[in-house]
């Protein structure tokens, strides 16, 4: 066997995998973090975890191995997604797969590509102008344990309350999320092998209560805004 | 029981391709008095027959023991591997199952894997590769073995036959958005890890049939579960994850 697991199917489903189970626990922090704009309207609590978020060490370490599993996860999904569209090169005439998989498993790709494009217009909204360019708003600077540090929590909650065409693109991006996520959590199990009969219907179920809470909690945030403020 | 009634008219959209190299079309043929309790085969028979007496060539397809345990039948009826019906082969599909003036679109299996050699059949040799390059137990010469002489665990037999019921049709590479061959393959190795006397060429097994499965072109999988859904054996996509596992386990120990 002189083929390295990485070049075979199953193990760049693997790779796909392990990133994607890495980019979800990503999530469950970045939505802990996020759900701390609708506990505190004085910001205090948002500001504290931005500004731990931004000094730390330890995150400092693991921000750009998140950019590379971004990275990888988005590679290995192209490679496999060209490799499938070789394999069959004359399409049927009339294909119905509605009653055989679900819509979410069928279109991850499209998916995954959405959910890009919203990450992408995210790190310019707020990661960006935090992290390297700076904003007006960031200046408005508050006291956290006698030290003064950028106001995060005005830049996000006045985005939200400013702009309503941009809170309804969030929640239509966590409503992408959640459907890349009802799949690609189970999946990533499945194709890991650490599944059976009776586990595949329970990490299918466990995948729908993540999904809705990732969609949910993350849509909640600009929807708070909107109507309390 | 009610009794048949009579398809009066019936539109039949055919793949059409003289030989593998032919591009090949769709043909439109109209079918007349159709009895709902005749098979979908009988049906074709009937066309075939129709196409005999004009002169022209019937429209060829795989069929063997029309009874649904053989695996050699195929087609994709109305944009589904083996016809709209569940856990059946197109064999066993009947027409009470199609409506009066309904046009029936027929395809070949597609799959880069599994070229077409003309009309409605394909070459599925690429499974026999696949069994070929591990898909057995390797038995030495000598006495015959008491049958009863391994003891199997009832759990262990149960599983391994619901997967052994594969007939290798292809209807999970047909009807998987990527051509995958994954429950097929994952058939195969499960049936054989689960038992004893398959366990011995369990790691050697599943590199070789999933080298061979990614070298004949099939697609990667991507747990949409349709295969299973169109599986006239309805074999689980549970086996898919033994042979990732049966796979990651052999390849780690090299």
């Amino acid at each position: 066997m002189d083929r390295n697991l990485f070049s075979s199917s199953i193990g760049k489903k693997v790779i796909v995998a392990v990133s994607g189970a890495f980019l979800m626990s990503f999530l469950i922090v970045h939505l802990a973090i996020n759900l701390t704009l609708i506990i505190d309207d004085t910001g205090l609590l948002f500001n504290s975890a931005a500004h731990f978020m931004a000094t730390n060490p330890i995150i400092k370490i693991v921000e750009p191995i998140l950019a590379l599993g971004f990275a990888i996860h988005i590679l290995y999904t192209i490679i496999l997604t060209l490799q499938n569209m070789r394999s069959r090169p004359v399409r049927y005439a009339r294909q119905d797969l509605s009653g055989a998989s679900s819509w979410a498993s069928r279109n991850m790709f499209i998916l995954g590509g959405l959910v890009l494009t919203f990450l992408v217009m995210h790190l310019f909204h707020f990661f960006i102008k935090m992290k390297y360019t700076g904003d007006p708003l960031l200046d408005v600077k508050v006291m956290i344990d006698g030290e003064l540090v950028k106001n995060g929590y005005l830049l996000v909650s006045s985005f939200f309350k400013d702009f309503l065409v941009y809170s309804i693109i969030y929640i239509v991006g966590a409503i992408f999320l959640g459907l890349h996520l009802v799949h690609g959590f189970w999946s990533a199990f499945q194709s890991l092998g650490l599944c059976n009969k009776i586990w595949l219907s329970r990490l299918q179920t466990v995948a729908v209560v993540f999904a809705a809470i990732m969609a949910l909690g993350f849509s909640i945030i600009p929807i708070y805004f909107i109507i309390f403020f | 029981m009610a009794t048949d009634n009579i398809l009066k008219n019936l539109i039949l959209k055919v793949w059409r391709q003289a030989s593998p190299k032919d591009k090949g079309k769709f043909v439109t043929y109209t079918i007349q008095n159709v009895s709902t309790g005749s098979s979908f085969f009988e049906m074709l028979d009937l066309l075939n027959d129709d196409l005999i007496r004009k002169g022209d060539e019937p429209v060829a397809f795989d069929h063997d023991c029309r009874e649904g345990i053989c695996g050699t039948c195929s087609l994709f009826i109305n944009g589904k591997p083996h016809g709209p019906d569940n856990l059946i082969t197109t064999c066993q599909l009947h027409m009470r199952k199609f409506k009066e003036g309904e046009t029936i679109t027929i395809e070949p299996w597609r799959s880069a894997a599994f070229p077409v050699m003309k009309d409605l059949i394909v070459d599925r040799n690429a499974f026999e590769k696949i069994i070929q390059a591990g898909g057995f137990v390797s038995v030495n010469t000598g006495g015959i073995p008491d049958a009863n002489a391994i003891p199997i665990a009832h759990d262990a037999a149960e599983e391994s036959m619901d997967a052994a019921q594969c007939i290798g049709c292809g209807a999970c590479v047909a009807a998987c958005k990527n051509a995958s061959a994954m429950l097929f393959v994952a058939a195969k190795v499960s049936h054989l890890a689960l038992l004893p006397q398959g366990k011995t060429e369990a790691t050697r097994r599943a590199k070789a049939m999933v080298a061979k499965m990614d070298e004949l072109g099939f697609g990667n999988c991507t747990n949409t579960g349709a295969c299973e859904a169109e599986c006239p054996k309805g074999i689980s996509i549970a086996n898919i994850a033994r042979l990732n596992r049966e796979f990651l386990v052999a390849k780690f120990q090299d």
